[in-house]
This record gives structure tokens, sequence and C-alpha cells, in this order.
């Protein structure tokens, strides 16, 4: 029953949230944005105070149901997970391997480090939500939106306006790259060890671990029930029930409630944590600690043997950085049940160790550059695609105060990008905002009646800004390059970037001031422009614009 | 002249086209339909005496279908020949002889696809025009010029020519640039005299100064070709009127050739209240025949060329004028208050002729009006935020928009560079037009309350 509740309660969260991210009206937003602004992650980045102690108090009362239900990460793992148990019907079971407490709590300290020195990037990559969204927006929106496009073209037959057609873009070569690896990294995680990445690496699971280490309600055992049939540490695709000791690792137990599910004998039950308990859990923190002593002074004479050498190959660095030789604990353990775990375990410590590597590698990885392709349509002469100007200073989202502040909250979600109608926002590729977007015009300008990007962000890295404060919001300035602009090169009247600025802060004065009928340049009124990128956009030079935005460090009111 | 055009885009395209292909068959099979044989009203050249089908069929767009690479791309498309030989064959059984073309119709292959579609009948069952088409600096040397045409001649599978037209001439600096500075005129009058070309004569769209002095030219014009219909009679505000120019050739007994009868499709697509008034005069009749009976009810008209790329359009073009029935003095001034009305809606009077592109900035200048034009005359003109339908009509045209046009090719990106301007027959003042279709399309995009 309470497996039911909880597997129905992930579809429904999982659906909506992946539907955030595909949904590019900005239509769900409106009603089903809150499930984005609850993610851990995010509600820490916004300093949401009310929804981080929320969470906590969830995870001390209920466990990890946080990483069951609302993470969308975690539901795509089980999913996954599920779909490979299906496939040779339960027999592909999971068994209970050690914590990997030292890289849990590395990649924990690498993870705030990063936070805490403004390195966003590098969080953005471990964290739950923002690889979830990362995963949606770059590799499932696009069938989704050539769906919508397929659609919209049988509307177009029958001259209907319920479907209109999107562009599909690669909007940053390396975060497609990183989504695409993250992706495969998840997949085989799950696909093999089903709660692998949430219990070695993402931060938030490790967060929520240790607090779910003093949960109040738990799954336990009831050892007059058990017949010890394994079928409960079978199932857990955290790896976590030791079903000969009768332990769960609460720190690892994500309260998916398949134990309880699965146990033909009732024998384990959702419940208070009793003093038993507590003092098990003590019990074994000791004797945990005593056994690793034992290990440690042993560890030497017993690497020769057989058995440790075949460990040592999975993981030899594991065994010689870790102090508490954990490695060298499974190989040691007598019991023929621990011992078939071992090769188990070690996989898994090298999986997420290529894992990290690969993700770590990608950060010099570059993205390959598309080959522009120009049409040319019969009597329509060929458009030349635009080039993305060379900005010293980025254009973030007004609301989101400035690059800083920006950097510091933005948790590279890619919700933005992924509702923006103008196709302005795309993930930045520089090393310490990489993922985290920002502006370009190449494709359309920030438009003054949309504030989608500020309504849907979870992290307060773009605060909600009311329609009639955007004009008014200073986030960059135009500035005219002479020997690109067309009055210069063609020799033409133009103007089209005076024309559309909504702020009319751009006008035509000729250059050459004693004579009013020299050709007209546009001056802009650096104080009026608020970089909305309207006279980028409408530049009819190519590949570069005559007249581009160059970001505020910090945003400005006007 | 091109409302099959208007059509197609307006998205009667399946339809229209499932239609058409049923036409064809029955056509091929020789089955019985209501269009008239042998009916056909026919009009004397006063010179040569010959025999003239009120009807001519104009060849400056054809049935197309997708090229080498099947895409629906404008680049990609090719001319239907069988289509076009199913028209042709249709055309000739019902009685039309004037064929009418252009070296520069159709990305230069209308003149090849006519040519094939007449190559079985006789010489003497048909008469064609075509004309000088040296716009393009390149072509007006006097050597280019004689090629073209000489390669007309080469392309019609003839040796003569019936009606040879120096191609829309309208303003004093092109017709010396084209015709005078590079001797062709000289050349086309000797030719006439040689009898390689029957009748010379011209195309118009310009100033009624130079019409004018066209008439007092010594030369001796066989027939003029004049854009006239029940709109430009007398409602051109900005050009001469139609009822000046037909006045002026009347005079001199100089047959007229019209163009334009339906004005770019404008008068077969008639928003509401006009075609109503039409329906109640006579429920059966299509806008478009209206619209002809007007034209061929000029007792000095030779022909009225229309393009035909349906078979619906030339069956019903058919029925129009074989034989004609002339206008009743009711019938005209009910026409001219349809003009009326039609002048108080704010269409751009585009006919779609694609002489202005390519813009050098990129820009679908036809398409852009055909949009516009569009949902004015079919109601989805959200120019009212407080109407009911204000919001289904902002998504309509807007989508709309995006989908007749890339947006790179939308009216924002026209930088008033004025190179079109020059080249529009109609006289539009296209960049200012641009602005004006820009600045409601912003306002639009922004009152998405």
């Amino acid at each position: 029953m309470l497996r039911k509740i909880r597997i129905i309660l992930a579809a429904i969260c999982f659906t909506l949230i992946t539907l955030l991210f595909l949904d590019f009206t900005g239509t769900l937003h409106a009603y089903f944005g809150w499930l984005a602004k609850i993610q851990l992650f995010p509600a820490v980045m916004a300093l949401n105070l009310g929804v981080v102690i929320a969470l906590l108090l969830v995870t001390l009362i209920f466990g990890r149901i946080y990483c069951s239900v609302i993470c969308p990460l975690g539901v795509f793992q089980d999913i996954i997970s599920w779909v490979h148990r299906r496939k040779r019907k339960n027999r592909n079971k999971f068994r209970y391997s050690k914590a990997l407490t030292w890289l849990r709590v590395a990649v924990l300290v690498l993870f705030v480090v990063a936070l805490v020195a403004g390195i966003g990037s590098f969080s953005a990559l471990l964290a739950p939500y923002s690889s979830y969204g990362r995963i949606v927006q770059n590799l499932f929106s696009p069938i989704y939106i050539w769906c919508n496009n397929l659609f919209a073209a049988i509307a177009a037959h029958f001259d209907s306006y319920a479907f209109y057609s999107v562009d599909v873009w690669i909007k940053s070569g390396i975060t497609f790259a990183i989504a695409l690896i993250t992706l495969i990294v998840i997949a085989i995680l799950a696909w093999r060890g089903g709660r692998t990445y949430c219990n070695t690496i993402c931060p938030v699971g490790s967060v929520l671990g240790f607090i779910s280490k003093f949960a109040l309600l738990r799954p336990r055992f009831n050892l007059n029930k058990c017949n010890g049939c394994h079928l409960c540490s079978y199932n857990c695709k955290a790896s976590c029930i030791d079903a000969d000791k009768h332990e769960i690792d609460m720190t690892r137990c994500v309260a998916c409630m398949d134990c309880i599910g699965n146990c033909h004998q009732g024998a384990i039950t959702y419940g208070f944590r009793t003093k038993k308990d507590k003092l098990n859990s003590l019990e074994k923190d000791k004797a945990n600690s005593a056994e690793q002593n034992k290990q440690d002074s042993t560890e030497s004479t017993k690497s020769d043997s057989p058995k440790s050498a075949t460990n040592d190959n999975v993981k030899p660095s594991a065994g010689e950085s870790n102090p508490d030789g954990k490695s060298a604990e499974e190989s040691l353990n007598g019991s023929p049940n621990k011992a078939e775990n071992a090769p188990q375990s070690g996989n898994s410590v090298d999986s997420s160790r290529r894992n990290f590597l690969s993700l770590t590698a990608l950060f010099v990885a570059t993205s390959t550059i598309n080959a522009q392709k120009n049409k040319f349509d019969g009597g329509l002469a060929i458009i030349e695609d635009k080039k993305v100007a060379k900005r010293t200073t980025a254009v973030v989202p007004a609301g989101s105060l400035g690059i800083k502040h920006f950097a510091q909250h933005c948790t590279a979600c890619q919700l933005c990008v992924s509702v923006c109608p103008n196709q302005v926002l795309r993930p930045s590729n520089g090393i310490m905002t990489l993922m985290q977007p920002e502006m370009s015009y190449e494709r359309g300008f920030c438009r003054p009646e949309c504030n989608k990007c500020s309504e849907v962000c979870p992290s307060g890295a773009i605060s909600l800004i009311k329609l009639s404060e955007k004009s008014s919001i200073k986030i960059g300035t135009a500035k005219w390059i002479k020997a690109n602009c067309i009055v210069n090169t063609k020799h033409v009247e133009c103007g089209n970037c005076a024309r559309h600025c909504p702020n009319g802060a751009i006008m035509m004065e000729p250059l050459d001031a004693k004579n009013p009928d020299s050709p007209k340049f546009p001056v802009v009124d650096e104080e009026r422009c608020i970089g909305c990128g309207a006279c980028e956009y409408e530049c009819p030079a190519r590949p570069f614009s005559a007249i581009y935005v160059d970001g505020m460090e910090r945003h400005k009111t006007i | 002249m091109n409302r099959r055009n208007f059509l197609k885009v307006v998205g009667a395209g399946s339809a229209v086209t499932a239609a058409a292909l049923a036409g064809c068959n029955n056509a091929a099979s020789g089955g019985s339909d209501d269009v008239p044989k042998g009916k056909m009203t026919y009009r004397t050249n006063p010179k040569t005496g010959e025999k003239v089908s009120l009807l001519g069929f104009g060849f400056m767009r054809l049935p197309q279908k997708p090229g080498k690479s099947g895409g629906e791309d404008a680049d990609d498309k090719v001319i239907d020949q069988d289509a076009v030989n199913e028209l042709v064959d249709y055309a000739m059984a019902h009685g039309v002889t004037y064929y009418d073309t252009s070296p520069r119709y159709c990305k230069g292959q209308s003149e090849h696809a006519l040519g094939i579609a007449l190559r079985k009948y006789p010489r003497s069952k048909y008469v064609i025009a075509t004309k000088m088409s040296n716009f393009d600096e390149a072509d007006q040397p006097y050597e280019k010029s004689v090629e073209m045409y000489h390669n007309s001649m080469k392309e019609l599978h003839t040796d003569y020519l019936d009606y040879y037209l120096l191609h829309a001439i309208g303003d004093f600096d092109g017709f010396k640039a084209r015709f005078i500075d590079n001797g062709i005129l000289d050349f086309l009058v000797a030719e006439r005299k040689a009898g390689r070309i029957k009748n010379l004569g011209w195309s118009f769209h310009g100033t009624q100064d130079f019409f004018d002095y066209m008439l007092t030219l010594p030369i001796k014009w066989d027939f003029v070709q004049i854009q006239l219909n029940y709109h430009d009679w007398d409602h051109r505000t900005e050009e001469v009127n139609a009822d000046y120019l037909y006045g002026e050739l009347s005079k001199r007994k100089i047959p007229a050739v019209i163009m334009e009868p339906l004005l770019g499709g404008a008068l077969s697509k008639l928003n509401h209240s006009v075609l109503t008034m039409l329906k109640r005069a006579d429920a059966e009749a299509t806008p478009a025949s209206w619209a002809f009976r007007f034209a061929g009810s000029l007792p000095d008209v030779l022909t009225v060329l229309s393009g035909m790329t349906y078979m619906e359009h030339l069956k019903d073009n058919i029925k129009t004028y074989s034989p004609l029935k002339p206008l009743t003095e009711a019938e005209k001034a009910m026409l001219e208050k349809a003009a009326d009305m039609i002048d108080n809606e704010p269409t751009i009077n585009c006919t779609g002729c694609h002489y202005c592109m390519p813009c050098p900035f990129g820009l679908d200048i036809p398409g852009i009006f055909k949009h516009y034009n569009s949902c004015l005359t079919e109601g989805n003109y959200p120019d009212n935020p407080d109407s009911p339908d204000y919001k289904k009509e902002r998504r309509a045209f807007l989508i709309g928009y995006d989908r007749t046009v890339p947006r790179l090719r939308q009216a924002d990106h026209c930088v008033s560079c004025h190179t079109c301007e020059p080249k529009c027959p109609q006289h539009i003042e296209i960049p200012a037009k641009m602005h004006e279709i820009d600045s409601f399309v912003e306002a639009l995009k922004r009152n998405n309350a």
C-alpha cells in the first residue's frame, strides 16, 4: 500500500516536472511551477527557508521520501532500473553493498567548496534537479518539439491555429554534450545498480541521507516473522538492506517502500524508530570502527590473498587512498554472502568514478561548431546567419540583479531556457558559468511583453519582475560598430535599430554635424538603453550586427 | 492574374487540388460537363482581320510540382508539364487561341513549357504573345536583347511571333535604356516589317505622361496591353485610371489587351460584404466571372488575359466568355459600388508579380503582403483589442504570419533601402507599407493580455 502510494505520487511529480521542461508555451508553469521551486538545491540557492526547512523536516520524519517522490532524477533512475528488472523477470536482483561514505563526503565537500567559491558550473554538474533539467531540455525537448511541429504542419494544412511550429537548435554544444554524457552515465548506473548515483555522488542525497539517519519513521524488521529469504535485499535499489544482519542503512534508504511491498512474510514495517534501533545503530557504529581498525592492521598482510587481488584490479586506487580501508573490508569479510557482494560493490565504485572522471573531463571538452546552412528560395536573397557578438560582459535576464548574483544562485536547470519564447536564452560556454543561461540576440530579442524566465526560475537567480518594471531594468547597453553599419558599408538608408528600440534610446543623426543631409547613423542614449537587444536582432548587418548589447555587471533601474 | 495563387495560400489548397484532379480526369475522358464548346466570343484584330478569343491564357504562373529532392521549398519546385499540357489541351478544345508568355516568367521556364504544350497543334490555330523582357542591365546591350528575341522563337518552336511586346514600360529613363539607346526599338520595327512580328505593342505600368508620349511616337502600335478591371477603371488614386488608358486607345482604334482583370486575385477573393452583394445579384456567378464580364464588355478589348493554374479557373473563365453576356447598366453600377467598398478596406494592392524580388535584405515582400491581405479579407484582422474575437484573431494572425513568412524574412527586417520601390508595377510604397505592417505586428505582439 505504501509502495503504491509512493509510486503514484512519484509518477505524478515526475510527469509534471518533465512537462515543465518540455512545455515551451509556458502554460503549465502557472499551475505547476511550484514543483520546481520545492526542489532542494534550487530552494537552497533561492534561500527559500520555508521550503528548505519543510524538506528537512519531512526527511527527519519520513526518511528520504524526497528522493523517491520529488526528485525527478531519482524517479528517472527508478524507471530505468524498473525496465531492466522487468526485462529479465526479477532475475536482476539488487544486492547489499557497503556505503561509500568517503566518496559521498568527498563529493559533498567539493560541491560545497565550489558553491562557496562561486563556481556554479561545478555544482550544477552534480545537482540532481539541474542534471535532469539539462537532460530533458537538451535531449527530450527536441523530440517533443518535433512532434509538436508535425502537429503544427498538420494544423496548417487544415487552417487551424491550435499548434504552431518552433525552431529546434542546439543552444550550446558543450551543454548538449554534458547532458548526453550525464544521461548515459546515469542510465548505465541505474541500469546496473538502481540508486548508485543517489548514494555515492548526489550531494542532495548525501545531505538528506545524513538527516535520514535520524528519521522518525523508517522500515523496520520484525525478526519473529523474517524467514531470511533476502527478498527485501534483492529488491532494494539503494542496496542498503543487510538482510543477514537485519540492518537497513538509513543514510541510503530512499524510503521507496519496495522492501515492505515485496516481503511475503510481512516482516518489514514502516514505523517509529525505537530505542533498540538507536542502540543498534550506536553499537553498529562502534562495531564498524572496531572492525575497521582491525582491517587496517591486517590489510597489509592480507592483501596478497587471491580474493583481494581480484578486488585490487577493479579499484586499486580506492584501496590505497582510503584510510578507512573500506575497500579491503569487503574482501576480508568471511561470510559467503558478503563475498558475493564484493564484485558488485567494486563495480559501482568503478562506474561512479568513471562517471566522475568523464564529467570532469568534459570541462575541457569543446563543442563542434555547426556548419552554417544557408537557404536559397528562388526569388529570395540568401540570409547569412548571424554570429554571436563578442561581449565583454555577458547579458543575463532582467531580475537577476547582476552577473555575480546570477552566477551564485543559478542551478543551471535550463527551465528558463526551455520557456524563453524568443530564443534569447541559451546555456553559456564560459568555464565559471558553464551551462548557466546567458542572453544573445541572433534569433530574437528580449521582448517587452515577456517575463517568462523570471516566472519560472526556481532558484531565485532570476527574481520575479513585473512587466511594468521590465522596461526600466537596464541589463546592458547597446554599442554601435561603425565598420559594420550598412549605412557605412552599403550606403543605404537604414535606421532599423532606431525604429525598433522599445525605449526610444536610439536616434539617427547625421555623422557630419555640419551637413544635416549626410547619411544618418544611430546614436545610443546609454542611460535610456536597457539592453533588450531589439537593435541587435533587427540590425541588417551580417554576420555580425553593427549594434550589439554589452551586459551590465550589476543591473540598474532607470 | 494570380487568383489561383491567392487561393493556394489562403488554404483552399487540398480541396482545390483534389477538385482540379477530378476536373482533369473529366477532360481527358471527354466526359460531359457544363462548359460549352464552340461558343467562345471572338474579337477581330483590325489590322490582320484575324479572330482572337476574348479569353487569353496567361503563362505567368504555372502549375508546379516538387522537384528532385521532393521538398516543399519554393526553390525546389519545377513546372508540372503534364498539368500544363492538360490545361492547354482543354483551352484549345474550348476555343482559346491567345497565349501570352515572357522569357522572364516562371524563372525563365514559361516559354519552354508553352512551346511544348502547343507543339502538337497547327501553328495557325493559335496566336502567341511574348515580350522583350530586358529588365536586367546585362540583357540591355543590343546583342543580348536580340538574343532574347531569337531565343523566344526557338523556345516556342516558331519562326514568327503574332504579338510582341515591349515588356512593362512606364518611365522615360527605363524606356530609353532598354529600347532607344541600344536600338532595339528600331530592330523590332524592322522585324515587323519583315513579317516576323505580326503585331508590335507594349505593356504599360507607369505615368500618364509616359503613356501619352508613347502614343505620340511616330510608330504605329498594333495593340497596347493595359491593366484594367472594375476597380482600376476609375478608382486608382496614385496611378492612371484604366478608363483614361482605354479611352485613349479606343480613340486611336488601337486594340487593348487586358491584364490584371482580377487585380492580382483581389477581385476573386472579396471580403464578405462585397461578396454578398455580388451573390445576391447572381448566386451562381463567381466573383471572377463578374470581373471578366466587366473587362470583356468593352468593345475595343482584343483579349482578356488570365493566368490559370487550376482547371476550375479555366473552366469558369471559358464559361464566362462562351459567349460573353455584356454587363447591363445596373450591373456596371453595382460593380462600381463594389469598387468603392473595396477601396474602403485597407488591403494592399500587391498582385504578387514578384518584380520587386529579390529584396537585398532577404524579405519576402509579396509573402508579407499576401498574409496581411488574406487576414484582412478573411476577418482575421485583430485591430480591436476589445472585440471578443481579438484573442483568436491575434493568434491566427501571428501564427499564420510565421507560417507564411520565415521570421528573418518578415517586415521588421525592412531597412527602407528603397531598392524594391521603383520595380513595383503597382507603385506600392513598399518600405512605408512594411513599416506599417511591422508596427501593427509589434503592437499585436505586445498586447498579449
